[in-house]
């Protein structure tokens, strides 16, 4: 099912004129409204009336987060604030916020992409669709919510909240068919629903969107299973817009990404070069159409690759993979690239939740070592010696495979790693 | 149906188009909106030849028409209603409508030259009861339909009107306005070129906004008719009246 076919579906020469015209019209218009990138264009020496191609792009200078930090709260918006019906903020992982305005059409955008988004995913206007994210500045729980409505599903913003047995009793009384949340508040609710002694064939669910963070497959396959779901992802992220920028279709196979409303580009983060599809890099965004808040060329810092080929669901949206991680978080090790969300992906196919770790790169002569530091709680019960030694064997043997070479495990007492929370999560020792 | 990528043209020393992408789906009603001098009829005239772009790609029905001479692209189907509708003011309804008719004279289609007036006078009665009639002593609005009626004697496939509206009694615009829709629904393809922006968007599928040769905006009817930018500075609302 898709929610436009017309556009989800249209040639990819059609959607190249389209990109093209909307990339022109977006650089005129931040050219004479935004300070910001006037003045970048102007240092950089672009006359945006000499981008003419899609490769042209490449010619633009990236827009960071720290240019959105300093230009705190109004000054990258492309319109006057009158014209603004909603702000969104965000405070990310640094800590220092940013704010991102919408106009009337941005906002009607917005909800047609979500509601995209939740067709892929299986929903239709039959469905009862419960958003378990935060109504708040954060943009997940409004775009859903939005989004579900533009599909005339019965929506029930449950919200994002610490009481999983009143999320689960709304789930069982209202009988919803659709779980919109994180992976991991989805995880929970899914071991609520078992500890509280409910089949999963009392629940009247079909569906999972779930976002706002790194996931792996095999923790998909977990939700799935325990709560007898299709489990879908989706990304976004509210410097571009929110959720809306991309999600799987039932194939399950990549996000397919809004490109009448967004150009994806994948670079080198250290080199800055573009990629190739499949080579893994981090993510660059164009807006096409955002009147409100437009970027050029956004490093979201996120990690993952485009998908080669169609999709056999008809859309002709290119596929991206599941965000890895963070370009900030990844690792060379030995020259390999390593991302934490890899070891996750190991630790989360042993238990239920990935327990505490840290990862201690070190170097033996010319060689780089990589070693994790685990927590012990949460692992369940190892109480002999040997079946500590035994996990220790097994947890470095599929660590050693995920990431091509030797890992070493280090097992520490519970509470260990919590004391030193405030720290990185990655300790370099190399240098 | 056409597609025109970084388009650039002008006068002289003077630079009009500053690369303008555009494309029209077959079937649709589409709108260019822009203030005087914005360059929208330096549009009409470098897609239908009379200005020789400078740099750019037209492309109708996948054939590169950029640098072809006028005649020849009325033949291919692109067929312009000048702005001011430039009648031949000394030579009769039937006269002006059969010259519309010019570039098919020696091709297959000469044949049903008479069919076609008789479709214009059927879309257009009061050309039949003039028809004897110089063009130069009809009214405003019956020169406007005569010159719809002339494009439509080149048996077109894209239809550009620039500027129908001009000059025109509210009345008569919402006429001329009802037969673009019902061109549309003959199966023809629609440029509209308008300093009317409201009735033009009223009408139309979608929308581009020009300002000193460049697009700014593009978007469905709705959109543009949502936006504050398009409804200061072309659908005369001030800043009081959106809710400052």
């Amino acid at each position: 099912m898709m929610y436009n076919r017309k556009i989800e579906s249209m040639p990819r020469e059609d959607l190249e004129q389209l990109q093209i015209e909307r990339l022109q019209m977006t650089l005129n218009r931040v050219y004479r409204n935004v300070a910001f990138y006037k003045n970048a264009f102007e240092s950089a020496g672009i006359d945006v009336e000499k981008i003419r191609t899609l490769e042209d792009l490449r010619e633009l200078p990236f827009t960071t987060k720290e240019d959105l930090i300093k230009s705190y709260p109004y000054d990258m918006f492309a319109v006057p604030l009158r014209d603004i019906v909603r702000i969104h903020s965000s405070s990310g992982t640094t800590g220092k916020p940013i704010a991102v305005g919408y106009t009337l059409n941005d906002i009607r955008n917005w909800s047609e992409l979500v509601a995209r988004l939740l067709t892929a995913g299986g929903i239709t206007n039959q469905d009862f669709v419960q958003i378990s994210l935060n109504y708040s500045l954060f943009t997940g729980g409004l775009a859903y919510h939005y989004g579900a409505e533009k599909i005339g599903s019965s929506v029930i913003p449950a919200s994002l909240t610490g009481d999983i047995e009143r999320q689960i009793m709304i789930m069982k009384d209202f009988k919803t068919t659709a779980l919109v949340s994180t992976p991991s508040y989805a995880l929970t609710i899914a071991n609520a629903v078992e500890e509280m002694k409910i089949h999963p064939e009392e629940l009247f669910l079909k569906y999972g969107l779930f976002s706002a963070e790194p996931w792996s497959e095999s923790l998909r396959e977990k939700i799935e299973g325990k709560l007898r779901i299709v489990a879908t992802d989706n990304y976004g992220l509210s410097e571009i817009m929110g959720p809306g920028v991309s999600g799987e279709c039932q194939e399950k196979k990549g996000l397919h990404v809004n490109e009448d409303h967004f150009i994806i580009e994948v670079i080198d983060p250290k080199t800055l070069q573009p990629l190739r599809a499949g080579e893994e890099g981090e993510l660059v965004f164009t807006t096409l159409t955002k009147e409100g808040f437009p970027l050029i060329r956004y490093r979201t810092g996120d990690m993952s690759s485009l998908l080669e080929g169609p999709c056999s669901c008809g859309r002709t949206f290119v596929r991206m993979d599941r965000v890895t991680g963070r370009s900030d978080d990844m690792m060379l090790v030995n020259g390999v690239k390593v991302y934490p969300s890899k070891i996750d992906e190991v630790l989360m196919k042993l238990g239920d939740t990935v327990p505490r770790y840290r990862i201690v790169l070190g170097r033996e002569g010319e060689t780089d070592t990589i070693e994790i530091m685990l927590e012990i709680s949460g692992i369940g019960i190892l109480d002999e010696m040997k079946n500590i030694l035994h996990y220790r064997e097994r947890l470095q043997a599929a660590l050693s495979a995920a990431i091509g070479m030797p890992v070493k495990v280090l097992l520490v007492e519970p509470e260990t790693i919590k004391r030193m929370e405030s720290g990185p999560r990655v300790i370099d020792r190399r240098k | 149906m056409l597609r025109i990528r970084n388009l650039e043209s002008g006068y002289g020393s003077l630079k009009v188009l500053r690369g303008v992408t555009i494309h029209i789906n077959s079937g649709e009603i589409v709108t260019i909106i822009g203030a005087n001098g914005s360059g929208k009829t330096t549009l009409l005239e470098t897609i239908t030849g009379i200005v020789r772009p400078r740099a750019g790609e037209i492309l109708y029905k996948k054939r590169n028409i950029s640098g072809m001479p006028p005649e020849r692209i009325v033949a291919l189907g692109c067929s312009l209603v000048p702005e001011g509708r430039q009648v031949f003011a000394t030579m009769t309804v039937h006269e002006n409508l059969v010259i519309g008719a010019y570039t098919r004279s020696s091709g297959p289609d000469r044949e049903n030259v008479p069919e076609d007036l008789e479709s214009v006078y059927a879309l257009f009665p009061i050309l039949k009861e003039r028809n004897r009639q110089l063009a130069g002593t009809l009214s405003g609005g019956e020169q406007q339909m005569l010159a719809i009626g002339r494009s439509l004697m080149a048996r077109p496939g894209l239809i550009m009107l620039d500027e129908p509206s001009m000059g025109l009694a509210p009345i008569i615009v919402k006429h001329i306005f009802e037969i673009i829709i019902q061109l549309r629904s003959r199966g023809n393809t629609i440029l509209l070129v308008e300093q009317n922006a409201k009735a033009a968007l009223g009408i139309a599928d979608r929308g581009y906004v020009m300002e000193t040769g460049s697009i700014v905006l593009e978007g469905t009817a709705r959109e543009l008719l949502d936006n504050h930018d398009v409804q200061r500075a072309y659908l005369g609302k001030d800043y009081k009246s959106i809710g400052e």
